[in-house]
């Protein structure tokens, strides 16, 4: 236990009164801990605001949804008129709504960006793997949170899009339509649905979501932040142990925040008066519609969020089933003939490919589909061990690296746009090659990061003053 | 680098915007004067043209009658000549069509008008409103149908020609064009309709009248949308000049980092 304090003679009451908390709670500690005296590095570029700007969506969304909580009804018979009733009879009840609507949204648009800035900068690499960890763990919550949210306002693409995601959950083999049963409560999206539906959005989930914030945070500000060079600043310290690229997160980065804040908030703002529906990518326009559980909409598409993994799900047809057949096989060869295993190291690996092969061809793609948008996450959670670059930071990396994360983003892109638009057989093609890019680029990552020609990393940050 | 990698995803995502315009099938929906959810003459003209021919069979069950107010009218004006159900004004816009028989009478329930005209936008093709002002003037004599009535822009429509009186009826003038994939096959063509007999109102006055018909349709699906822009704009001034102050403070924190 820490000494008891006293304050000195003269002090003022609020000094006083700090001084009585201190010795009680470590108000002052946490202070300089995580703001006074947290040491940042000084050349954060504009993709570290994204940050403090999905802590700020974070807090735009439980405030609103505080608000909406008093006034909706998750009754299945009620509330499509209740969220009418707040935009119509609530004072401000627009306002908080399409704060809401637009917020779930941007908070995806700041979350890959946050994430694509971890990407690029190696800021997953050691010692941050648990600071990435509970960022992917954030992440699910994230989707798991915006799907829930979805099915409340009971409109037709809430309760088909709930209809098909739950549905997935039956192509699990053995125990599939009993775990759907379980997630509906019901034989089909009802009632039921709607009011776990709500439980989970309202109270589980945000619970473990910002459980999981806090971790994340506590994690950075025990190793400290990563930068756009990807050098540790803690290696160089000066007489009094502050890294000298260092400077502390407040006043400096507090008002560099605030800036970040307001243009985001412009941009936030903008949607919310002007477009509130975002072109329905925001608000999807047949959602004006009330669920009707006996008219199938002709096009059911998940929010744009959700649409890469949902077209890496429609992508794993029974061909390309086959096609992951050929390339488990090929892998397996390929590691048996140049691994240089040893005997008993071999017999496992080919084993396991058959044994793997076997399962591919025992499952219905459907399920692989499910397995394959599943793992689409899951695999980013062990990014910092597939990573073996011998530097952090894109900016020291060869440059054919630099393509490798630009055709990344752009595939995401466009498997994001294939997922909102009705199946194809050219939009399967695309989306089949774009399944096979993403892995490929997470699963050889521990072998192509080695390869090429790396810069000389500096010793210090790159700075230029303002 | 960062630049390249915005400029590339800039470009995906103007492709992705370009393809989804392409969308769709059907007539092209024409363009409703949208200044009009702003002019409250057509907004009062709209909302006796709803209560008198649309809220017999459809409801708008979360839009109160006096609700109107916003429009410039009066409970009073509202009461008496706008409720014919014997609600109160404070209740909202019921309908005494029971679902059964509208079952037999249409194919089905008549939907409900509220956010009827946010509900029908399409991607590509236009808002909710053009699709409304497209449809209300494309109904045509259609003597294969049990109400005798089509429409080009909702085909097969279960509900007959209700403002046909102020329309007359028309006819529907198709046309054979060669398909553009195979030279073999023609399409049918809707080309436009033809005056059979007149109604009440000149075509030209019958258009007016769908088009403060739709405004009040648009205005009713998000009554605040005016106030929304309005206050908008303040709210993006003022951030606006917030962004430049938050900008010089950092500058200001900023300049003793070397």
């Amino acid at each position: 236990m820490a000494e008891f304090k006293e304050a000195p003679a003269g002090a003022t009451a609020g000094q006083k009164l700090l001084t009585w908390v201190d010795n009680r709670f470590p108000a002052s500690k946490l202070y300089k801990e995580h703001l006074s005296e947290y040491y940042a590095p000084k050349n954060f570029n504009f993709m570290y605001f994204f940050g403090s700007l999905a802590m700020l969506v974070l807090v735009i969304q439980i405030v609103t949804g505080i608000f909406l909580v008093m006034h909706y009804k998750p009754d299945a018979a009620l509330a499509f008129a209740s969220v009418e009733y707040i935009m119509r009879d609530v004072p401000w009840g627009w306002l908080v709504r399409y704060m809401h609507s637009t917020g779930a949204s941007a908070f995806f648009v700041v979350v890959y960006l946050h994430m694509f800035r971890g990407m690029l900068y190696g800021s997953y690499r050691k010692p941050r793997e648990l600071v990435w960890i509970f960022g992917c763990a954030i992440f699910l919550c994230l989707m798991a949170e915006a799907f829930f949210g979805y099915l409340l306002p009971w409109g037709q693409m809430s309760y088909w899009g709930a209809q098909v995601i739950v549905n997935l959950f039956a192509a699990v083999p053995f125990v599939g339509p009993d775990l759907a049963l379980l997630i509906r409560g019901d034989y089909v999206v009802s009632d039921a649905t709607l009011n776990r539906f709500f439980s989970f959005h309202v109270i589980a989930i945000p619970l473990v979501l910002i459980g999981l914030v806090a971790a994340h945070i506590i994690a950075l500000h025990e190793v400290g932040s990563n930068n756009p060079d990807g050098i540790e600043i803690k290696a160089k310290k000066d007489a009094q142990g502050r890294p000298l690229d260092g400077i502390p997160f407040h006043p400096y980065y507090t008002v560099h925040d605030i800036m970040g804040v307001s243009v985001f908030l412009l941009l936030f703002s903008a949607v919310v008066f002007l477009a509130p529906e975002m072109g329905g990518y925001f608000l999807e326009y047949n959602n004006f519609i009330p669920a009707d559980p006996l008219k199938t909409p002709a096009h059911i598409a998940p929010v744009w969020y959700f649409t890469p993994y949902y077209s890496m799900l429609r992508a794993t047809t029974d061909p390309m089933v086959n096609v992951f057949v050929v390339l488990v096989a090929l892998g397996a060869a390929v590691t048996l003939l140049l691994g240089g295993l040893s005997r008993n190291a071999k017999v496992v690996v080919a084993v396991s490919a058959l044994v793997f092969i076997g399962l591919l061809k025992a499952f219905d793609a459907k399920f692989w589909g499910v397995v394959v948008m599943g793992g689409a996450v899951v695999i980013m959670f062990f990014l910092p061990w597939l990573d073996n670059s011998p530097v952090k930071s894109i900016r020291y990396r060869p440059n054919w690296h630099k393509w490798m994360y630009t055709v990344f983003a752009i595939n995401m892109v466009v498997l994001g746009y294939l997922g909102i638009k009705p199946p194809s057989d050219a939009g399967t093609l695309i989306s089949q090659i774009g399944t096979i890019f993403y892995f490929g680029f997470f699963l050889l990552m521990p072998f192509w990061s080695r390869i090429g020609e790396f810069k000389p990393v500096p010793e210090r940050v790159v700075f230029q003053p303002h | 680098m960062m630049k390249k990698l915005l400029l590339a995803l800039v470009a995906a995502l103007s492709l992705a915007a370009g393809g989804a315009r392409a969308a769709g099938d059907g007539i092209a929906w024409d363009k409703f004067p949208a200044e009009r959810v702003t002019d409250l003459a057509a907004l009062q003209n709209g909302a006796k043209l709803f209560a008198n021919y649309c809220l017999n069979c459809h409801a708008a069950e979360f839009m109160r009658y006096n609700r109107l107010r916003d429009i410039g009218l009066t409970e009073e004006q509202i009461a008496g000549s706008l409720v014919f159900t014997g609600a109160k004004v404070g209740e909202t816009m019921k309908v005494a069509l029971a679902p059964k028989d509208a079952k037999e009478w249409f194919g089905g329930q008549p939907p409900d008008l509220t956010v009827i005209a946010r509900s029908r936008s399409a991607a590509g093709k236009g808002t909710g409103a053009d699709y409304i002002y497209t449809y209300l003037r494309t109904y045509y004599r259609d003597d294969t149908k049990a109400t005798g009535w089509n429409n080009a822009a909702f085909p097969n429509v279960g509900m007959p020609h209700v403002l046909w009186e102020l329309q007359g009826q028309t006819r529907a003038v198709w046309a054979d064009v060669p398909d553009a994939h195979d030279p073999k096959k023609v399409t049918h063509v809707f080309k436009g309709l033809e005056q059979v007999t007149p109604g009440t109102l000149t075509p030209a006055k019958y258009n007016e009248a769908v088009a403060d018909l739709v405004a009040y349709l648009q205005w009713m699906s998000e009554p605040m949308q005016a106030d929304r822009v309005r206050i908008g704009v303040w709210v993006l001034l003022f951030l606006a000049v917030f962004t430049v102050i938050a900008w010089r403070l950092n500058a200001a924190f900023w300049k003793d980092v070397k």
